[in-house]
């Protein structure tokens, strides 16, 4: 379980995070939906230490930290690949510098860009493939840490439709073959609703909790559920409510 | 402009055919400006006489390139590493630069004789300081996020520095060592000319004293050459070493 508790954050005299309370369960896939710079993505950096926090606690099984630093894998908005090195050698960097071997990580990585539609990518460099196979490869490398907790920040935002489908269903199979804790964000509201056990909607900074729902049908989903339909609307509905509240 | 190598041949034609022609009409004597087919003529012909010389300078600018890496890397690394470093030699590097070194030159004659040593340091210092700062300033150009991503990944300042931090600062590198190698050949022929028995510098002091210019500007014309072939060398590596950059 990682609880955050009374986490604070001002970039100077801009309220990200004001005593900012949050609980996600161990094996849960929970997702963050708010409007743009509301300051999710600040959330991530400050429980994994990319940016420090005010005050505030980030407890993990019952660990208070400082931060999360390596019970974390983490997937930045942006990619974030080296151009000098290969898709395959990008997707290799965790586990060399971690001094992992090489040849079982090759095999897995392999193996991921394979499910991930990569094959055949794998000696490509960053500059020559697409946006959406850049994310791709991002997400092969957030996928080699072994951590059982994963942050994703937008990581399907730059996929066609078609791709995107079958990395939702890749990312439910993390879930449940691999019992991640995943804590998700997203823009997209059926993505949202075909993922989430737990959905979070978030307000303007200073990020507080609008509203959680708890979503306990079956996976794999499918939106002509009624149930998500409804609920699709209702989260329509709270995320205008707010005045000048951009959904994109 | 597609093909930018046809419009500075032409340039350079032109320039030549009007020195030629202003020459023959004018009558200029040889000794005081030497038409341009006279002098691709001696530069040929005498090549037995010139290429021996050229042979020693262009060891003295290498040696002197060589050397200067040798001092340069480390010292980026560590001022990188250790601000306070940075920030103690300050003074001197900036000194460097604001002291003409050309003007020392008499003094590293007197110091290390007339020998290759005097002109080999001369080039090493002169190639020196655009080496250090340009790398140093690669260094610091790496961007932040990829260094967090390493901090994250868990590497250690090693890692860092071998994965991120040098491909990153190569290009940066090259600027320096591609402005380094045509002043560092001006460094050695300064060294010749203050004191020494071989090298062009050299030959040219003795062909002025006769007044036998046409020489003179053949041994300039190796010397252009000499210049130019390092300035392709390092061109090439560059394009060899940091080929992710050109294959966008
Ligand atoms: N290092 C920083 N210094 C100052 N302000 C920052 C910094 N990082 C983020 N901010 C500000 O914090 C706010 C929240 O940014 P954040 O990136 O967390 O938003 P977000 O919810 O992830 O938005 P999006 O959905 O567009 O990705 C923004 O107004 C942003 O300008
Ligand atoms: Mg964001």
């Amino acid at each position: 379980m990682l609880r955050i508790v009374n986490l604070t954050k001002h970039f100077d005299d801009l309220i990200i995070l004001e005593k900012f309370n949050l609980t996600v369960p161990s094996d849960g896939f929970t997702v963050l939906i708010g409007p743009s710079g509301c300051g999710k993505s600040t959330l991530f950096d400050l429980l994994t230490g990319v940016v420090p926090k005010d005050s505030g606690e980030i407890v993990w099984e019952q660990r208070r930290m400082n931060h999360l630093g390596r019970n974390a894998a983490y997937m930045q908005q942006k990619d974030l690949l080296l151009p000098w090195f290969s898709l395959l050698e990008n997707a290799l960097l965790p586990a060399r510098i971690s001094k992992t071997d090489m040849v079982k990580s090759e095999i897995k990585a392999r193996k991921l860009f394979r499910r991930l539609g990569l094959a055949g990518f794998e000696n490509y460099h960053p500059a020559k493939i697409s946006g959406g196979m850049r994310q791709r490869c991002a997400l092969v490398r957030t996928l080699m840490f072994d951590y059982e907790l994963v942050l994703l920040d937008e990581p399907l935002s730059a996929l066609d439709a078609i791709t995107r489908r079958s990395l939702q269903a890749l990312l439910l199979m993390l879930q449940s073959d691999f019992r991640k804790t995943i804590l998700m964000i997203t823009h997209d509201i059926e993505e949202a609703l075909l993922l989430a056990d737990e959905l979070i909607v978030l307000t303007p900074a200073p990020m507080r909790i609008r509203k959680r729902f708890a979503l306990t049908s079956p996976k794999p989903r499918r939106m002509n559920d009624p149930f998500l339909v409804e609920l699709k609307e209702r989260m329509l509905e709270l995320l205008q409510e707010d005045a000048g509240l951009i959904i994109r | 402009m597609k093909y930018p190598a046809v419009y500075s041949t032409a340039a350079v034609l032109l320039f030549l055919f009007l020195w030629e022609a202003a020459c023959r009409y004018y009558q200029v004597q040889d000794f005081i400006l030497p038409v341009p087919s006279r002098i691709l003529t001696v530069a040929i012909t005498r090549a037995a006489l010139l290429a021996p010389h050229a042979g020693v300078t262009a060891l003295e600018v290498i040696i002197g390139i060589l050397i200067s890496l040798a001092v340069a890397v480390p010292l980026a690394v560590i001022m990188f590493a250790h601000p306070s470093v940075e920030k103690a030699l300050a003074p001197f590097l900036v000194a460097s630069q604001a002291v003409p070194v050309f003007a020392i030159a008499p003094l590293l004659v007197v110091w290390l004789g007339y020998g290759m040593a005097s002109k080999v340091l001369m080039a090493a210092i002169i190639i020196f300081f655009p080496i250090t700062v340009n790398l140093l300033q690669g260094f610091k150009n790496c961007d932040p996020e990829y260094r967090v991503l390493f901090q994250l990944m868990g590497a250690d300042f090693r890692q860092s520095l071998r994965l991120l931090l040098w491909p990153w600062a190569l290009p940066h590198f090259f600027a320096g060592l591609k402005v380094g190698v045509a002043v560092a050949t001006i460094g050695a022929v300064i060294g010749e000319w203050v004191g020494a028995q071989q090298g062009l510098g050299y030959l040219m002091i003795q062909f002025n004293a006769r007044l036998q210019t046409d020489l003179v500007f053949a041994a300039i014309l190796w010397l252009s050459a000499m210049g130019m072939t390092l300035w392709f060398i390092v061109g090439w590596l560059e394009k060899k070493i940091v080929r992710w950059k050109f294959e966008r």
